[in-house]
């Protein structure tokens, strides 16, 4: 399975939706994804990867990890993959 | 209903291993928040906090003692020592009968639970030391204090995360207030600086890798303290029939739930509890010169408790100082409200209200006068001290000048 079905599955689960109901240009608010929900999908993603992700809950947005949208994301964790996994 | 004064004051924390160490720190505005030291800290993402360093429990406690106390019953119990000696107060007889000890932590002992896993998952032991359980219980503090002191009555311990030592002290202060009780010895105490302590808060990704900058604009999450304040509170006609020294009057407290978010704070469950402690020590907002905050340096926080703080009191809060001292001892957890409680002694005893260091750029979310970077004198007659927990539990403590 490719990084962006795991992601978007992690991201569903996180959720409570449908593999179908998340589109890459959906935002986490979009999805009813609050903060904490967040925090727990990054680390379902960390624990599924192995990657560790740099964001700081306590102010997303100032954050290395762009979580402005589901392609956003998905394209920050290969980055993060290449990255931490060569 | 009886009026009810503090007379007695302890405390170990990053600051100093005791209340004048404590004082002259946040006087001069001085960070304790330094280095984490402990086994397996370079497996953390999180290496800073206000531990106690240069700390040495083996000379205070003997070998019995020592396989009984947890670090955070040590830290109660010199905290306690320092308190008790200062009232003068000597349990026995019907005073014994009448006092008793309510502390507030909230992972109790965690050192203790942190090193015994380890023993057994990690290195394979098949046994550990007996005493365990009543080393890591959470009223194991509460329960040694009693027994030092010989104090006999009503004793229990408050876990309401980082409410736990206001809560604590709010039922302390009750508890004399209705006449069950003549003296109190309340507050409270953490010690979570150790490798599983800090791994949990590291999870939820709002702690700081570099400094907890209160109301800073550049604010980046908390720092976790660690240590001790306890307080010996007592009946004011006990307390002025022996001439004892008195620290500051208790003058009101109140308690609410947000009902909303397991860690999301209101503005509305704070702005309640602040209001609901002003009306339960029938004094006039405007009276009101200087609050502790929670202020726990993460954006949530800071700016939902500037909120309240603006709703509550109107045009005043513009006139009055609200500084947060976990810019220089860090977050303690369940005992944060009592080592905080000593700023607001200082503020009453000594006209000095201790500065919010790390103050880089304002906020405009946070829009008061935070006492950045530097003590500053100034005379006050009451001061608040606010604890918004974890699970949307309040407590707001109104203290006056003797």
């Amino acid at each position: 399975m490719d990084v962006r079905k795991q992601v978007l599955q992690i991201i569903a689960d996180q959720a409570m939706l449908d593999v179908s109901d998340v589109s890459m240009d959906s935002t986490p608010e979009d999805l009813g994804i609050d903060s904490l929900g967040l925090v727990e999908a990054i680390f379902s993603i960390e624990e599924q990867f192995d990657i560790s992700v740099p964001f700081n809950a306590n102010d997303p947005s100032e954050s290395d990890f762009d979580i402005s949208s589901v392609a956003k994301i998905v394209e920050g964790i290969e980055k993060l993959i290449a990255e931490q996994k060569t | 209903m009886k009026r009810v004064v503090i007379t007695g004051a302890g405390t170990i924390n990053a600051l100093g291993q005791d209340v004048p160490a404590t004082f002259e720190a946040m006087r001069e505005g001085r960070c304790g928040i330094g280095e984490l030291e402990f086994r397996d800290v370079e497996r953390l993402a999180i290496r800073i906090g206000g531990q106690v360093k240069g700390f040495e429990p083996e000379t205070v406690f003997n070998r019995q003692q020592m396989a009984l106390y947890d670090r955070f019953t040590q830290f109660t119990l010199l905290a306690a020592r320092e308190a008790v000696a200062q009232s003068g107060l000597e349990f026995k007889g019907d005073l014994a009968d009448s006092s008793g000890v309510v502390l507030g932590t909230s992972g109790g002992g965690m050192t203790t639970l942190d090193d015994n896993y380890r023993a057994v998952y990690e290195e394979g032991k098949n046994r550990v030391h007996p005493f365990i359980v009543p080393k890591l219980m959470n009223n194991a503090a509460t329960s040694h204090v009693s027994m030092e002191f010989n104090v006999k009555g009503p004793s229990f311990t408050v876990a309401t995360a980082c409410a736990s030592s206001n809560h604590a002290m709010g039922q302390a202060f009750n508890m004399i207030r209705s006449g069950m009780c003549t003296a109190m010895i309340t507050g409270g105490s953490e010690s979570m600086l150790c490798f599983g302590g800090v791994k949990a808060w590291e999870g939820l990704r709002v702690m700081s890798k570099d400094a907890c900058r209160p109301f800073s604009a550049t604010r980046n999450g908390m720092v976790q303290g660690e240590g001790a304040g306890v307080f010996v509170f007592e009946e004011y006609e006990h307390a002025r029939a022996r001439g004892a020294e008195i620290l500051g009057e208790v003058l009101g407290f109140a308690m609410t739930s947000d009902a909303s978010d397991i860690v999301m704070p209101s503005k509305h469950g704070a702005a309640r509890a602040i209001s609901g402690a002003l009306r339960d020590a029938r004094v006039e907002k405007t009276r009101v010169g200087y609050i502790n905050a929670h202020g726990t340096g993460t954006a949530a926080n800071d700016k939902t408790e500037c909120a309240a703080v603006a709703d509550v009191f109107g045009t005043h809060a513009d006139d009055l100082m609200i500084s947060s001292t976990k810019s220089m001892h860090g977050h303690l957890i369940g005992g944060t409200g009592a080592v905080e409680l000593l700023a607001c002694l200082m503020a009453l005893k000594d006209g000095v209200i201790a500065p919010t260091i790390g103050y880089e750029e304002p906020d405009p979310e946070c829009a008061l006068d935070v006492v950045p970077n530097e003590a500053r004198e100034a005379e006050v007659d009451v001061v608040l001290s606010n604890a918004f927990a974890f699970g949307g539990l309040n407590a707001v403590l109104v203290l006056g000048r003797a």
